[in-house]
Protein backbone atom coordinates (compact mmCIF):
# COMPACT_ATOMS: atom_id res chain seq x y z
CA UNK A 1 0.00 0.00 0.00
CA UNK A 2 1.46 3.19 -1.37
CA UNK A 3 2.24 5.26 2.03
CA UNK A 4 4.12 8.72 2.75
CA UNK A 5 5.67 11.42 1.01
CA UNK A 6 8.78 11.36 -1.00
CA UNK A 7 10.83 14.86 -1.43
CA UNK A 8 12.83 14.94 -4.22
CA UNK A 9 16.63 16.41 -3.52
CA UNK A 10 18.48 18.05 -6.32
CA UNK A 11 21.83 18.97 -5.93
CA UNK A 12 25.02 20.05 -8.17
CA UNK A 13 28.57 20.53 -7.69
CA UNK A 14 28.59 19.52 -3.76
CA UNK A 15 25.82 21.80 -2.87
CA UNK A 16 22.10 21.15 -2.31
CA UNK A 17 19.95 23.62 -4.46
CA UNK A 18 17.88 25.78 -1.76
CA UNK A 19 14.23 24.71 -3.71
CA UNK A 20 14.54 21.58 -2.66
CA UNK A 21 14.11 22.96 0.77
CA UNK A 22 10.77 24.58 -0.16
CA UNK A 23 10.04 21.03 -1.16
CA UNK A 24 10.68 19.55 2.05
CA UNK A 25 8.86 22.26 4.15
CA UNK A 26 5.85 21.87 1.33
CA UNK A 27 5.66 17.98 2.53
CA UNK A 28 6.22 18.25 6.11
CA UNK A 29 3.04 21.08 5.73
CA UNK A 30 1.21 18.44 3.79
CA UNK A 31 2.18 15.65 5.43
CA UNK A 32 1.54 16.98 8.65
CA UNK A 33 -2.12 17.81 7.96
CA UNK A 34 -2.43 14.22 5.59
CA UNK A 35 -0.68 12.79 8.44
CA UNK A 36 1.99 11.23 6.26
CA UNK A 37 5.12 10.07 6.97
CA UNK A 38 7.66 12.27 5.07
CA UNK A 39 11.30 11.54 3.31
CA UNK A 40 13.20 12.88 1.11
CA UNK A 41 16.31 11.17 -1.71
CA UNK A 42 18.77 12.03 -3.21
CA UNK A 43 20.48 10.81 -6.32
CA UNK A 44 24.49 10.50 -7.02
CA UNK A 45 27.54 9.89 -6.18
CA UNK A 46 29.37 10.39 -2.78
CA UNK A 47 25.89 12.24 -1.33
CA UNK A 48 26.67 11.02 2.22
CA UNK A 49 27.62 14.33 3.37
CA UNK A 50 24.44 16.19 1.66
CA UNK A 51 21.91 13.54 3.08
CA UNK A 52 23.72 14.39 6.60
CA UNK A 53 22.58 17.86 6.04
CA UNK A 54 19.09 16.97 4.84
CA UNK A 55 18.71 14.74 7.96
CA UNK A 56 18.84 17.55 9.95
CA UNK A 57 15.59 18.72 8.97
CA UNK A 58 12.29 17.18 10.62
CA UNK A 59 11.92 13.72 7.89
CA UNK A 60 11.38 10.42 8.76
CA UNK A 61 14.19 8.81 6.42
CA UNK A 62 16.51 10.34 3.87
CA UNK A 63 17.19 7.88 1.38
CA UNK A 64 20.26 7.63 -0.77
CA UNK A 65 20.95 6.58 -3.81
CA UNK A 66 24.17 6.05 -5.15
CA UNK A 67 25.83 5.23 -8.77
CA UNK A 68 28.93 6.15 -10.92
CA UNK A 69 26.05 6.14 -13.60
CA UNK A 70 24.29 9.35 -11.61
CA UNK A 71 27.81 11.64 -10.98
CA UNK A 72 26.33 13.76 -13.71
CA UNK A 73 22.78 14.22 -13.72
CA UNK A 74 21.39 13.03 -16.70
CA UNK A 75 17.18 12.84 -17.68
CA UNK A 76 17.76 8.89 -18.51
CA UNK A 77 19.71 8.20 -15.44
CA UNK A 78 17.78 9.84 -12.32
CA UNK A 79 14.58 8.54 -14.06
CA UNK A 80 15.56 4.86 -14.59
CA UNK A 81 17.26 5.27 -10.45
CA UNK A 82 14.32 7.05 -9.60
CA UNK A 83 11.46 4.75 -10.59
CA UNK A 84 13.34 2.06 -8.83
CA UNK A 85 12.85 4.37 -5.56
CA UNK A 86 9.43 4.70 -5.88
CA UNK A 87 8.90 0.90 -6.77
CA UNK A 88 10.76 0.13 -2.95
CA UNK A 89 9.59 3.30 -1.18
CA UNK A 90 5.75 3.12 -2.51
CA UNK A 91 5.28 6.71 -1.45
CA UNK A 92 1.65 8.68 -2.13
CA UNK A 93 3.02 11.63 -3.35
CA UNK A 94 5.83 12.62 -4.46
CA UNK A 95 7.13 16.43 -4.65
CA UNK A 96 9.50 18.18 -5.93
CA UNK A 97 11.24 21.90 -6.63
CA UNK A 98 10.23 22.99 -10.03
CA UNK A 99 13.55 23.38 -11.47
CA UNK A 100 14.77 23.17 -14.72
CA UNK A 101 16.36 19.91 -13.70
CA UNK A 102 12.68 18.41 -12.61
CA UNK A 103 11.25 19.48 -16.01
CA UNK A 104 13.71 17.99 -17.89
CA UNK A 105 13.32 14.19 -16.20
CA UNK A 106 10.17 14.32 -14.21
CA UNK A 107 7.49 14.49 -16.69
CA UNK A 108 9.49 11.23 -18.38
CA UNK A 109 9.55 9.61 -14.97
CA UNK A 110 5.83 10.42 -14.13
CA UNK A 111 5.08 9.12 -17.69
CA UNK A 112 7.52 5.61 -17.34
CA UNK A 113 4.89 5.03 -14.69
CA UNK A 114 1.71 6.20 -16.49
CA UNK A 115 1.29 8.78 -13.81
CA UNK A 116 0.57 12.88 -14.42
CA UNK A 117 2.74 15.33 -12.85
CA UNK A 118 0.98 18.03 -11.48
CA UNK A 119 4.04 21.15 -12.42
CA UNK A 120 5.04 24.32 -11.32
CA UNK A 121 2.57 25.16 -8.88
CA UNK A 122 1.71 27.49 -6.10
CA UNK A 123 0.39 26.16 -3.44
CA UNK A 124 -1.84 23.51 -2.22
CA UNK A 125 -5.18 22.73 -0.27
CA UNK A 126 -6.97 19.88 0.90
CA UNK A 127 -10.22 19.07 0.14
CA UNK A 128 -12.00 15.86 1.33
CA UNK A 129 -9.11 14.44 2.45
CA UNK A 130 -6.54 15.12 -0.85
CA UNK A 131 -4.22 17.03 -1.98
CA UNK A 132 -5.88 19.76 -4.52
CA UNK A 133 -2.79 21.74 -6.24
CA UNK A 134 -2.74 25.66 -7.44
CA UNK A 135 -1.30 26.28 -10.86
CA UNK A 136 -1.14 29.13 -13.03
CA UNK A 137 -2.19 29.28 -16.33
CA UNK A 138 -2.34 31.46 -18.90
CA UNK A 139 1.02 32.76 -17.72
CA UNK A 140 -0.25 33.72 -14.67
CA UNK A 141 -3.41 35.38 -15.46
CA UNK A 142 -5.46 33.09 -14.58
CA UNK A 143 -5.29 29.96 -11.41
CA UNK A 144 -6.40 26.47 -11.75
CA UNK A 145 -6.91 24.29 -9.18
CA UNK A 146 -5.55 20.58 -9.82
CA UNK A 147 -6.21 17.11 -8.81
CA UNK A 148 -4.46 14.24 -9.98
CA UNK A 149 -6.26 11.49 -10.62
CA UNK A 150 -5.70 7.54 -10.70
CA UNK A 151 -3.62 5.28 -8.56
CA UNK A 152 -1.09 6.70 -7.02
CA UNK A 153 1.99 7.83 -6.41
CA UNK A 154 0.76 11.42 -7.72
CA UNK A 155 3.74 13.77 -8.52
CA UNK A 156 3.91 17.56 -7.50
CA UNK A 157 6.32 20.61 -8.87
CA UNK A 158 5.84 23.57 -6.39
CA UNK A 159 7.27 26.81 -8.29
CA UNK A 160 10.66 28.39 -6.45
CA UNK A 161 9.46 30.83 -3.82
CA UNK A 162 5.86 29.03 -3.23
CA UNK A 163 6.87 27.54 0.44
CA UNK A 164 9.74 28.94 2.84
CA UNK A 165 12.70 26.98 2.83
CA UNK A 166 14.06 28.75 5.80
CA UNK A 167 10.92 27.62 7.72
CA UNK A 168 11.83 23.73 7.74
CA UNK A 169 11.50 22.17 10.86
CA UNK A 170 14.40 20.59 12.28
CA UNK A 171 15.00 17.13 13.36
CA UNK A 172 16.82 14.22 13.51
CA UNK A 173 15.99 11.20 10.10
CA UNK A 174 17.60 8.14 9.65
CA UNK A 175 19.66 8.03 6.43
CA UNK A 176 19.00 4.56 4.25
CA UNK A 177 21.20 3.47 1.30
CA UNK A 178 18.96 2.21 -1.58
CA UNK A 179 20.17 0.11 -4.12
CA UNK A 180 19.10 0.06 -7.88
CA UNK A 181 20.25 -1.29 -10.97
CA UNK A 182 21.67 1.04 -13.54
CA UNK A 183 23.88 0.43 -16.20
CA UNK A 184 25.98 3.37 -18.14
CA UNK A 185 24.57 2.23 -21.82
CA UNK A 186 21.12 2.84 -20.29
CA UNK A 187 22.28 6.27 -19.82
CA UNK A 188 21.90 8.04 -23.55
CA UNK A 189 22.66 11.88 -22.64
CA UNK A 190 26.31 12.46 -22.73
CA UNK A 191 26.55 16.08 -20.56
CA UNK A 192 29.77 18.58 -20.58
CA UNK A 193 30.76 20.34 -17.86
CA UNK A 194 28.08 23.06 -17.01
CA UNK A 195 29.59 26.79 -18.20
CA UNK A 196 28.60 30.29 -17.99
CA UNK A 197 28.76 32.69 -21.08
CA UNK A 198 29.00 35.72 -19.86
CA UNK A 199 32.17 36.56 -17.57
CA UNK A 200 31.45 37.08 -13.68
CA UNK A 201 27.88 35.72 -14.14
CA UNK A 202 25.97 36.47 -11.33
CA UNK A 203 23.27 33.53 -9.33
CA UNK A 204 20.81 36.49 -8.20
CA UNK A 205 19.19 33.37 -6.20
CA UNK A 206 21.68 33.15 -3.67
CA UNK A 207 21.53 36.70 -2.91
CA UNK A 208 19.57 37.97 -0.06
CA UNK A 209 18.88 41.55 -1.05
CA UNK A 210 17.95 42.66 -4.24
CA UNK A 211 17.14 45.90 -6.46
CA UNK A 212 15.89 45.97 -9.31
CA UNK A 213 14.96 48.78 -12.13
CA UNK A 214 12.98 48.91 -14.68
CA UNK A 215 12.03 50.95 -17.69
CA UNK A 216 10.61 53.77 -15.23
CA UNK A 217 14.60 54.85 -15.29
CA UNK A 218 14.31 55.77 -18.76
CA UNK A 219 18.04 56.16 -20.04
CA UNK A 220 21.34 53.76 -19.10
CA UNK A 221 23.13 57.31 -17.45
CA UNK A 222 20.17 57.37 -14.60
CA UNK A 223 21.29 53.63 -13.71
CA UNK A 224 23.86 55.34 -11.40
CA UNK A 225 20.93 56.18 -8.81
CA UNK A 226 20.04 52.83 -8.81
CA UNK A 227 23.27 51.39 -8.20
CA UNK A 228 24.18 53.48 -5.31
CA UNK A 229 20.99 52.41 -4.15
CA UNK A 230 22.08 48.89 -4.12
CA UNK A 231 25.68 49.51 -2.82
CA UNK A 232 24.73 51.30 0.10
CA UNK A 233 22.09 48.03 1.12
CA UNK A 234 24.60 45.51 -0.23
CA UNK A 235 22.24 44.54 -2.85
CA UNK A 236 22.52 42.71 -6.07
CA UNK A 237 21.30 44.97 -8.89
CA UNK A 238 18.91 43.39 -11.13
CA UNK A 239 16.38 44.19 -14.30
CA UNK A 240 13.08 43.77 -15.88
CA UNK A 241 13.73 42.40 -19.59
CA UNK A 242 13.83 45.80 -21.12
CA UNK A 243 16.67 47.40 -19.74
CA UNK A 244 18.76 44.06 -20.34
CA UNK A 245 17.36 43.75 -23.86
CA UNK A 246 18.85 47.49 -23.98
CA UNK A 247 21.72 45.98 -23.04
CA UNK A 248 21.90 48.47 -20.01
CA UNK A 249 22.42 45.61 -17.61
CA UNK A 250 23.53 42.15 -18.80
CA UNK A 251 21.23 39.27 -19.45
CA UNK A 252 22.39 37.56 -16.08
CA UNK A 253 21.03 39.99 -14.01
CA UNK A 254 17.53 39.62 -15.29
CA UNK A 255 14.86 38.35 -13.44
CA UNK A 256 11.62 36.91 -14.95
CA UNK A 257 10.50 34.23 -16.73
CA UNK A 258 13.21 34.76 -19.25
CA UNK A 259 16.05 35.14 -16.78
CA UNK A 260 16.07 34.44 -13.00
CA UNK A 261 13.74 33.66 -10.48
CA UNK A 262 14.52 34.76 -7.22
CA UNK A 263 12.65 34.83 -3.31
CA UNK A 264 15.36 37.09 -1.58
CA UNK A 265 14.76 38.57 1.81
CA UNK A 266 13.76 42.24 0.33
CA UNK A 267 13.22 42.47 -3.48
CA UNK A 268 12.84 46.38 -4.02
CA UNK A 269 11.76 47.20 -7.54
CA UNK A 270 12.27 50.51 -8.55
CA UNK A 271 10.55 51.64 -11.49
CA UNK A 272 9.31 48.53 -12.50
CA UNK A 273 5.62 48.81 -13.46
CA UNK A 274 5.35 44.31 -12.88
CA UNK A 275 4.36 42.55 -16.25
CA UNK A 276 3.45 39.15 -15.35
CA UNK A 277 6.40 37.79 -17.15
CA UNK A 278 8.59 39.70 -14.62
CA UNK A 279 6.16 38.77 -11.42
CA UNK A 280 6.66 34.97 -11.82
CA UNK A 281 10.69 36.14 -11.44
CA UNK A 282 9.98 37.51 -7.98
CA UNK A 283 6.92 37.44 -6.27
CA UNK A 284 8.02 35.02 -4.13
CA UNK A 285 10.05 37.44 -2.20
CA UNK A 286 9.61 37.25 1.17
CA UNK A 287 9.21 41.56 1.49
CA UNK A 288 8.68 43.52 -1.87
CA UNK A 289 8.86 47.13 -2.38
CA UNK A 290 7.72 49.14 -5.37
CA UNK A 291 8.83 52.55 -6.17
CA UNK A 292 6.58 53.38 -8.92
CA UNK A 293 5.15 56.82 -10.48
CA UNK A 294 1.66 55.05 -11.51
CA UNK A 295 -0.42 53.84 -8.68
CA UNK A 296 -2.06 51.50 -10.39
CA UNK A 297 1.27 49.36 -11.69
CA UNK A 298 0.33 45.88 -11.28
CA UNK A 299 3.60 45.54 -8.77
CA UNK A 300 1.50 47.43 -5.95
CA UNK A 301 -0.53 44.38 -6.34
CA UNK A 302 2.49 42.21 -4.54
CA UNK A 303 4.26 44.40 -3.21
CA UNK A 304 4.74 44.67 1.03
CA UNK A 305 5.47 48.07 0.98
CA UNK A 306 5.02 50.78 -2.00
CA UNK A 307 5.96 54.64 -2.44
CA UNK A 308 3.72 56.04 -5.77
CA UNK A 309 6.16 59.04 -6.37
CA UNK A 310 9.27 60.16 -9.16
CA UNK A 311 11.81 57.53 -8.72
CA UNK A 312 14.52 60.11 -8.94
CA UNK A 313 13.81 61.86 -5.51
CA UNK A 314 12.56 58.75 -4.01
CA UNK A 315 15.50 56.81 -4.62
CA UNK A 316 18.43 59.13 -3.75
CA UNK A 317 16.36 59.85 -0.74
CA UNK A 318 16.49 56.18 0.05
CA UNK A 319 19.57 55.91 -0.30
CA UNK A 320 20.61 58.91 1.97
CA UNK A 321 18.48 57.21 4.65
CA UNK A 322 20.22 53.61 4.35
CA UNK A 323 23.78 55.55 4.74
CA UNK A 324 22.29 56.99 8.11
CA UNK A 325 21.12 53.59 9.52
CA UNK A 326 24.19 52.11 8.86
CA UNK A 327 26.69 54.75 10.13
CA UNK B 1 17.30 15.17 -41.84
CA UNK B 2 13.76 14.84 -41.17
CA UNK B 3 11.77 16.73 -38.50
CA UNK B 4 8.45 17.05 -37.26
CA UNK B 5 7.80 20.25 -35.45
CA UNK B 6 4.70 20.51 -32.73
CA UNK B 7 2.79 23.90 -33.05
CA UNK B 8 0.38 24.58 -30.31
CA UNK B 9 -2.48 27.02 -30.94
CA UNK B 10 -3.04 28.89 -28.28
CA UNK B 11 -4.84 32.95 -27.73
CA UNK B 12 -3.33 35.51 -28.72
CA UNK B 13 -0.70 36.89 -25.98
CA UNK B 14 -2.73 39.83 -25.04
CA UNK B 15 -6.29 38.34 -24.62
CA UNK B 16 -8.57 39.23 -22.54
CA UNK B 17 -9.52 36.42 -20.69
CA UNK B 18 -13.37 35.48 -19.29
CA UNK B 19 -13.92 32.25 -17.60
CA UNK B 20 -16.41 29.63 -18.93
CA UNK B 21 -19.78 29.21 -16.94
CA UNK B 22 -18.51 26.00 -15.42
CA UNK B 23 -15.96 27.65 -13.82
CA UNK B 24 -13.73 24.80 -15.63
CA UNK B 25 -12.05 26.96 -18.27
CA UNK B 26 -12.38 30.45 -20.63
CA UNK B 27 -14.52 31.10 -23.12
CA UNK B 28 -13.72 30.60 -26.26
CA UNK B 29 -16.04 32.58 -28.15
CA UNK B 30 -14.64 36.02 -29.49
CA UNK B 31 -10.60 35.01 -29.13
CA UNK B 32 -8.11 35.55 -31.40
CA UNK B 33 -5.26 33.28 -31.65
CA UNK B 34 -1.53 32.65 -32.62
CA UNK B 35 1.34 30.05 -32.70
CA UNK B 36 2.75 29.23 -29.07
CA UNK B 37 5.29 31.45 -28.29
CA UNK B 38 8.25 29.22 -28.29
CA UNK B 39 6.83 26.84 -30.65
CA UNK B 40 7.29 29.34 -33.73
CA UNK B 41 11.45 29.40 -32.06
CA UNK B 42 11.13 25.50 -32.43
CA UNK B 43 9.98 25.46 -36.15
CA UNK B 44 12.71 28.23 -36.78
CA UNK B 45 15.29 26.18 -35.61
CA UNK B 46 13.62 23.11 -37.88
CA UNK B 47 13.79 25.05 -40.57
CA UNK B 48 17.49 26.25 -40.38
CA UNK B 49 18.37 22.58 -39.62
CA UNK B 50 16.83 21.87 -43.35
CA UNK B 51 18.40 24.57 -45.29
CA UNK B 52 21.96 23.54 -43.48
CA UNK B 53 21.65 19.70 -43.58
CA UNK B 54 18.88 19.07 -45.95
CA UNK B 55 16.08 17.29 -45.26
CA UNK B 56 11.93 17.76 -44.47
CA UNK B 57 10.02 19.55 -41.91
CA UNK B 58 6.91 18.41 -40.92
CA UNK B 59 4.41 20.68 -39.51
CA UNK B 60 1.95 19.24 -36.66
CA UNK B 61 -0.47 20.60 -34.44
CA UNK B 62 -3.61 18.86 -32.69
CA UNK B 63 -6.50 20.69 -31.96
CA UNK B 64 -10.13 21.58 -33.98
CA UNK B 65 -10.39 22.77 -37.40
CA UNK B 66 -9.15 26.34 -36.53
CA UNK B 67 -5.62 25.15 -35.69
CA UNK B 68 -5.20 24.39 -39.76
CA UNK B 69 -4.31 27.86 -39.95
CA UNK B 70 -0.84 27.47 -37.51
CA UNK B 71 0.10 24.48 -39.91
CA UNK B 72 -0.79 26.80 -43.09
CA UNK B 73 1.56 29.66 -41.97
CA UNK B 74 4.14 26.71 -40.77
CA UNK B 75 3.89 25.78 -44.15
CA UNK B 76 4.12 29.12 -45.93
CA UNK B 77 7.10 30.28 -43.88
CA UNK B 78 9.02 27.13 -45.79
CA UNK B 79 7.59 23.18 -43.75
CA UNK B 80 7.29 20.33 -46.51
CA UNK B 81 4.17 19.13 -44.73
CA UNK B 82 1.64 19.42 -42.34
CA UNK B 83 -0.18 16.97 -39.93
CA UNK B 84 -3.64 17.79 -38.28
CA UNK B 85 -4.41 15.80 -35.02
CA UNK B 86 -8.04 16.23 -34.87
CA UNK B 87 -11.00 14.30 -33.35
CA UNK B 88 -13.42 15.44 -30.78
CA UNK B 89 -11.74 12.66 -28.66
CA UNK B 90 -9.11 15.08 -28.49
CA UNK B 91 -10.66 17.71 -26.80
CA UNK B 92 -10.02 17.20 -23.00
CA UNK B 93 -6.66 16.51 -23.26
CA UNK B 94 -3.97 16.83 -20.23
CA UNK B 95 -0.27 16.65 -20.98
CA UNK B 96 0.04 12.69 -21.33
CA UNK B 97 -2.40 12.69 -23.58
CA UNK B 98 -1.58 15.08 -26.11
CA UNK B 99 2.16 13.56 -25.76
CA UNK B 100 0.29 10.10 -26.69
CA UNK B 101 -1.58 11.65 -29.77
CA UNK B 102 1.59 13.67 -30.94
CA UNK B 103 3.72 10.26 -30.38
CA UNK B 104 1.49 8.33 -32.28
CA UNK B 105 1.34 10.46 -34.92
CA UNK B 106 5.25 11.30 -34.92
CA UNK B 107 6.12 7.37 -35.11
CA UNK B 108 3.74 6.90 -37.66
CA UNK B 109 5.38 9.62 -39.83
CA UNK B 110 8.90 8.48 -38.85
CA UNK B 111 11.64 11.56 -37.83
CA UNK B 112 15.04 11.95 -36.36
CA UNK B 113 14.08 14.78 -34.46
CA UNK B 114 10.96 16.12 -32.90
CA UNK B 115 10.64 19.54 -31.22
CA UNK B 116 8.69 21.58 -29.23
CA UNK B 117 8.76 24.36 -27.86
CA UNK B 118 9.94 24.44 -24.53
CA UNK B 119 5.92 25.03 -22.76
CA UNK B 120 2.24 26.37 -23.72
CA UNK B 121 1.18 29.60 -22.76
CA UNK B 122 -1.96 28.67 -22.14
CA UNK B 123 -1.63 25.49 -19.79
CA UNK B 124 2.08 25.64 -19.53
CA UNK B 125 2.24 22.33 -18.80
CA UNK B 126 6.24 22.20 -20.12
CA UNK B 127 5.87 18.26 -20.43
CA UNK B 128 4.35 17.48 -23.72
CA UNK B 129 7.73 16.84 -25.44
CA UNK B 130 9.47 15.10 -22.13
CA UNK B 131 6.24 12.45 -22.25
CA UNK B 132 6.48 12.10 -25.90
CA UNK B 133 10.08 11.07 -25.70
CA UNK B 134 9.77 8.72 -23.12
CA UNK B 135 6.74 7.34 -24.84
CA UNK B 136 8.58 6.43 -27.78
CA UNK B 137 11.44 4.92 -26.16
CA UNK B 138 13.56 8.03 -27.12
CA UNK B 139 16.00 10.18 -25.84
CA UNK B 140 15.42 14.18 -24.76
CA UNK B 141 16.42 16.90 -23.73
CA UNK B 142 14.64 19.97 -22.75
CA UNK B 143 15.28 24.44 -22.86
CA UNK B 144 17.67 23.92 -25.45
CA UNK B 145 19.29 27.02 -27.07
CA UNK B 146 21.28 25.58 -29.75
CA UNK B 147 20.99 22.29 -32.01
CA UNK B 148 24.66 21.04 -33.71
CA UNK B 149 24.82 17.70 -35.91
CA UNK B 150 27.45 15.00 -34.68
CA UNK B 151 28.60 11.84 -36.15
CA UNK B 152 25.53 9.87 -35.51
CA UNK B 153 23.72 11.89 -33.22
CA UNK B 154 23.41 15.65 -31.87
CA UNK B 155 24.76 17.98 -29.73
CA UNK B 156 22.95 20.58 -28.15
CA UNK B 157 22.99 23.25 -25.82
CA UNK B 158 21.11 23.31 -22.54
CA UNK B 159 19.73 26.23 -20.72
CA UNK B 160 20.35 25.82 -17.27
CA UNK B 161 19.40 28.17 -13.90
CA UNK B 162 21.67 30.91 -12.42
CA UNK B 163 23.32 31.82 -16.00
CA UNK B 164 24.59 28.10 -16.68
CA UNK B 165 24.63 26.31 -19.98
CA UNK B 166 25.96 22.59 -20.87
CA UNK B 167 25.82 20.81 -24.35
CA UNK B 168 24.54 17.73 -24.43
CA UNK B 169 25.06 14.97 -27.00
CA UNK B 170 23.04 12.03 -27.82
CA UNK B 171 22.37 9.47 -30.74
CA UNK B 172 18.81 10.41 -32.60
CA UNK B 173 15.61 10.05 -33.14
CA UNK B 174 15.36 12.17 -30.45
CA UNK B 175 13.14 15.20 -28.68
CA UNK B 176 14.03 18.54 -27.95
CA UNK B 177 12.14 21.32 -26.29
CA UNK B 178 13.03 24.52 -27.86
CA UNK B 179 13.46 27.69 -25.64
CA UNK B 180 12.16 31.03 -26.99
CA UNK B 181 14.55 33.49 -28.28
CA UNK B 182 17.22 31.71 -29.93
CA UNK B 183 16.81 32.42 -33.38
CA UNK B 184 15.07 35.45 -35.19
CA UNK B 185 11.56 34.34 -36.57
CA UNK B 186 11.12 34.28 -40.10
CA UNK B 187 8.30 35.72 -42.13
CA UNK B 188 6.13 34.12 -44.62
CA UNK B 189 6.88 35.62 -47.94
CA UNK B 190 4.20 36.01 -50.52
CA UNK B 191 5.72 33.27 -52.59
CA UNK B 192 5.71 31.24 -49.49
CA UNK B 193 2.22 31.61 -48.90
CA UNK B 194 1.50 30.93 -52.51
CA UNK B 195 3.61 27.74 -52.30
CA UNK B 196 2.19 26.66 -48.72
CA UNK B 197 -1.50 26.31 -51.00
CA UNK B 198 -0.02 23.36 -53.00
CA UNK B 199 1.39 21.71 -49.96
CA UNK B 200 -0.35 18.85 -47.90
CA UNK B 201 -2.12 18.61 -44.68
CA UNK B 202 -2.82 15.26 -43.34
CA UNK B 203 -5.65 14.87 -41.18
CA UNK B 204 -5.71 12.16 -38.03
CA UNK B 205 -8.25 10.97 -35.80
CA UNK B 206 -8.26 8.75 -32.50
CA UNK B 207 -9.11 5.57 -34.78
CA UNK B 208 -5.96 6.44 -37.54
CA UNK B 209 -3.61 6.91 -34.77
CA UNK B 210 -4.79 3.74 -32.81
CA UNK B 211 -5.87 5.74 -29.61
CA UNK B 212 -7.97 4.41 -26.95
CA UNK B 213 -10.05 6.19 -24.94
CA UNK B 214 -7.69 4.96 -21.68
CA UNK B 215 -4.92 6.47 -22.95
CA UNK B 216 -6.45 9.60 -23.69
CA UNK B 217 -8.35 9.54 -20.37
CA UNK B 218 -7.10 12.78 -17.85
CA UNK B 219 -4.46 11.81 -15.37
CA UNK B 220 -5.02 15.28 -14.15
CA UNK B 221 -8.09 17.46 -13.71
CA UNK B 222 -8.91 20.84 -13.68
CA UNK B 223 -11.40 21.07 -10.37
CA UNK B 224 -12.31 25.37 -11.28
CA UNK B 225 -10.25 27.99 -12.69
CA UNK B 226 -10.63 31.65 -11.55
CA UNK B 227 -8.67 34.87 -10.99
CA UNK B 228 -5.83 34.98 -8.59
CA UNK B 229 -6.59 36.25 -5.19
CA UNK B 230 -4.54 39.03 -4.06
CA UNK B 231 -2.38 37.65 -1.53
CA UNK B 232 -0.81 40.48 0.16
CA UNK B 233 -1.99 43.64 1.56
CA UNK B 234 0.05 46.57 0.38
CA UNK B 235 1.43 49.73 2.34
CA UNK B 236 1.01 52.62 0.54
CA UNK B 237 3.79 55.04 2.16
CA UNK B 238 2.84 58.83 1.85
CA UNK B 239 4.97 61.53 2.26
CA UNK B 240 7.81 63.86 0.59
CA UNK B 241 10.72 61.93 -0.90
CA UNK B 242 12.48 62.08 2.24
CA UNK B 243 9.85 61.14 4.75
CA UNK B 244 8.62 58.40 2.58
CA UNK B 245 12.40 57.02 2.59
CA UNK B 246 12.49 57.43 6.53
CA UNK B 247 9.31 56.09 6.98
CA UNK B 248 10.28 52.52 4.26
CA UNK B 249 13.33 52.34 6.37
CA UNK B 250 12.21 52.36 9.95
CA UNK B 251 9.31 49.78 8.45
CA UNK B 252 11.91 47.79 6.56
CA UNK B 253 14.10 47.54 10.00
CA UNK B 254 11.46 47.03 12.54
CA UNK B 255 8.37 45.51 10.64
CA UNK B 256 9.76 43.39 7.94
CA UNK B 257 13.48 42.79 9.70
CA UNK B 258 15.45 43.08 6.28
CA UNK B 259 18.08 45.19 7.79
Amino acid sequence: MANGILVFIEHVEGQINRASYEAVRAAQLIGAQLNQETSAVILGQGVGSLAAEVAGKKLNRVYTVESGSLSSYTPDGYSIAFKQVIEQVQPALVLMAHTYEVRDFAPKLAASLQRALVGDCIGYKIEDGAGVFTRQIFQGKLSADVVPTGDTPHFVSFQIGSFRGDECEAGQAEVQALTVNLDADQVRQQPEARFKEAKAAVDLTQAPLIVAVGRGIKEQKNLEIVQKLAAAMGAEIAASRPICDNDWLPMDRQIGSSGQTVAPKLYLAVGISGAIQHLVGMKGSRTIVAINKDAEAPIFEIADYGIVGDLFEVVPALTAEIEKMKS
Amino acid sequence: MKIIVCLKQVPKNDSILRINDAGSWIQDRDLTYEINESDAYALEAALQLKEKHGGEVIALSLGPARVQSVIKEALARGADRGLHLEDTAFDQLDAFGAAATIAAAAEGDGFDLLLTGLQSDDHGYAQTGVIAAELLGLPHATIVMDLQTEDGGIKVKRELEAGFFQWVTMPVPAVFTIQSGINTLRYATLKGIMAAKKKEIKKLDAAALGLDAATLAPKQQIKRVYFPQKSKQTQMIEGTAAAAAATLVEKLKNEARVF
